[in-house]
C-alpha cells in the first residue's frame, strides 16, 4: 500500500465507489429473486390464489351488497393485501434460510443493507403484482371503480411501509424456532399505523371525501411511516443477520 | 448465590407501606367526586400504573438502543425487566380503566387512541416474549429483542397519533381538555394529594420490582452459562 497522502481525485473516487456497488448489489439480489420466481412461480401463484380466496370469503362473511360495499371495500382490500403480504414475506425469507442461501448472501463482499434493500424491492414487486391483479378482479366482481390515481398512490405507499417492516421482521422470524407462525404476530402490531392510514386514505378516495382534510393527513402519515421505518431497518439490519 | 441486599429488603417494606397508604388516600382520604361518585377513585391507581407502564416502555426502548451499541448483557437484562413489569402494569391500567369506563362511558371498551394504543402495546410486548422464547442462542435473542423493542417503541407513538386523527373521548385531567372528552373533572386539594402520592408510590414499587427482576435476570444468565459449560 502507498503511504502518500491521497489526491482529491483519488479520495473522491474512493468515497464514490460504494454507491454504484451498492446499487449493483441491490439489483443483483432483486434480479436473483425475480429470476427464481419467474422460473418456479411458487410464491406468486400462492399469494394470488390466496388473495382471491380471501376476497371470496369476505363476500360470504360480510354480505357485500351495494350499501356495505361503499364502506368496507378499503378494509377488505387491505386485510387481503396484509395477509397475502405475510405469506409472501415468510416464503421469500424461508427459501433463503432453508437451503443455506442466506449464509451465501451474507458472505458476499457487499454492504448488508444492499441485501436488505434487494429483498425489500423484490418483495414489493411481488406484492404490487398481486395487487395489480386483485384490484381489477375486485372492481370487476363488485362493480366498483378502484382505478383512481390517488388510490393507486395509497396502495403503493402502504405496500412500501408494510414490506419495509415485514422484510426486517421476516428475516428475524426465520431464525427462530417457531418461524412462519411468528411473522404475523411480530408484524401486525407494529404495522398497525400503515394499515389504519391506508384503510382511511383508500376509504376517503372511494367515498370521494374532501382531499385536503380527510385524505391528506393519512397520506402524510404513510410517507412519514415509510421514511422512519426504512431508516430504522437500514440501521438495524446488520444486527439481525449478524452471526 | 449472593444474599438479598439489605437496601432491597428495606425497599420492599417501604413499597408495601406506601401501597397501603396510597390505598387509604385513594379510597378514604380523597373527597368523593361530585358527578361520577365513588368510581372516580379508580383514577388514582389508573394513572399511577399507566405512568409506570409508560416509564418501563421508554426504558425498554432506550435499553434496546444501548444494547445494540454496547453489546453488554446488562442492558438486555434491563430491557427484559422493563418490558415484563410494564406489561403487567399496562394490563392493570386497562382493567382499572374498564371498571371506570363502564358507568362513566357506559361501555367496558371503546377504540379510543389511548385504549387502542395500550392494547397494541400489550400485543407488542407479548410478541416480544414469543420472539425471545423461540431463540436459543442468548446473544441472538438479546439482539432480536433489542431490535423489536426499538420497532415497537417507534410504532406505538405513531399508532397513538394516527388514531388521534379521529376523535377522542378519553378525558385529559392534567393539561388541556378536548371538547369531546367525557368524564373529565378538575382535582381539588385532597384529590391532588392522593394523586401525587399514588404516582410516587407506583414509581417506588416499579423501582423495587425492577431491582428484583434484574437480580433474577442476572441469576438466569448465570444459570444459562453454567448449563452451557456442563454441556460442552
Amino acid at each position: 500500500m502507498n503511504d502518500r497522502p491521497l489526491t482529491i481525485n483519488q479520495t473522491l473516487s474512493i468515497v464514490r465507489r460504494p454507491s454504484p456497488n451498492f446499487l449493483k448489489a441491490t439489483f443483483a439480489v432483486v434480479w436473483k429473486d425475480l429470476a427464481a420466481e419467474f422460473r418456479s412461480r411458487e410464491l406468486f401463484s400462492a399469494m394470488l390464489v390466496f388473495s382471491l380466496l380471501v376476497i371470496l370469503i369476505f363476500n360470504f362473511a360480510l354480505e357485500l351488497d351495494i350499501k356495505t360495499r361503499q364502506s368496507v371495500t378499503s378494509g377488505v382490500l387491505w386485510v387481503t393485501f396484509a395477509f397475502a403480504g405475510t405469506l409472501g414475506l415468510n416464503r421469500s425469507m424461508s427459501v433463503e434460510k432453508d437451503r443455506g442461501c442466506l449464509d451465501g448472501l451474507l458472505l458476499a463482499p457487499v454492504d448488508r443493507a444492499a441485501i436488505y434493500f434487494g429483498k425489500v424491492i423484490s418483495n414489493l414487486v411481488f406484492m404490487l403484482i398481486v395487487e395489480a391483479i386483485v384490484l381489477p378482479v375486485y372492481s370487476f366482481l363488485y362493480n366498483i371503480n378502484l382505478f383512481q390515481p390517488g388510490l393507486l398512490l395509497v396502495v403503493l405507499l402502504g405496500s412500501i411501509g408494510y414490506v419495509t417492516v415485514g422484510t426486517l421482521l421476516a428475516s428475524m422470524a426465520v431464525q427462530t424456532r417457531t418461524r412462519d407462525v411468528l411473522l404475523p404476530i411480530l408484524l401486525f402490531p407494529v404495522a398497525v399505523p400503515v394499515l389504519i392510514a391506508s384503510v382511511k386514505a383508500s376509504g376517503g378516495f372511494l367515498t370521494s371525501a374532501d382531499f385536503a382534510s380527510e385524505i391528506m393527513p393519512w397520506i402524510n402519515l404513510l410517507i412519514v411511516y415509510d421514511v422512519i421505518f426504512t431508516a430504522i431497518a437500514f440501521m438495524v439490519f446488520d444486527y439481525v443477520v449478524e452471526e | 448465590m449472593e444474599p438479598k441486599p439489605i437496601a432491597l429488603k428495606v425497599l420492599d417494606i417501604i413499597s408495601v407501606i406506601l401501597l397501603g397508604t396510597a390505598t387509604y388516600l385513594a379510597l378514604v382520604f380523597a373527597p368523593t367526586e361530585a358527578v361520577m361518585g365513588q368510581v372516580q377513585r379508580v383514577f388514582y391507581f389508573h394513572v399511577g400504573t399507566a405512568w409506570v407502564g409508560l416509564l418501563g416502555f421508554l426504558l425498554a426502548a432506550a435499553a434496546g438502543i444501548i444494547y445494540l451499541v454496547k453489546k453488554d448483557v446488562k442492558w438486555d437484562i434491563i430491557e427484559v425487566a422493563s418490558v415484563e413489569i410494564s406489561l403487567v402494569f399496562f394490563l392493570i391500567t386497562i382493567m382499572l380503566g374498564s371498571i371506570w369506563a363502564r358507568p362513566v362511558w357506559n361501555t367496558w371498551w371503546t377504540w379510543d387512541p389511548r385504549l387502542t394504543t395500550a392494547a397494541i402495546t400489550e400485543l407488542i410486548y407479548i410478541a416480544y416474549f414469543m420472539l425471545r422464547e423461540g431463540i436459543e442462542d442468548p446473544d441472538r435473542r438479546a439482539r432480536f429483542g433489542a431490535v423489536y423493542t426499538i420497532l415497537g417503541g417507534v410504532s406505538a407513538p405513531i399508532t397513538f397519533m394516527s388514531i388521534r386523527l379521529f376523535r377522542t373521548i378519553h378525558p385529559v385531567v392534567i393539561g388541556s381538555q378536548s371538547a369531546a372528552a367525557q368524564g373529565g373533572f378538575s382535582m381539588t386539594g385532597g384529590m391532588k394529594v392522593a394523586f401525587f402520592f399514588a404516582l410516587f408510590t407506583f414509581t417506588v414499587i416499579f423501582i423495587d420490582l425492577f431491582w428484583h427482576r434484574i437480580r433474577l435476570g442476572t441469576l438466569a444468565a448465570k444459570v444459562e452459562q453454567l448449563k452451557l459449560n456442563i454441556m460442552n
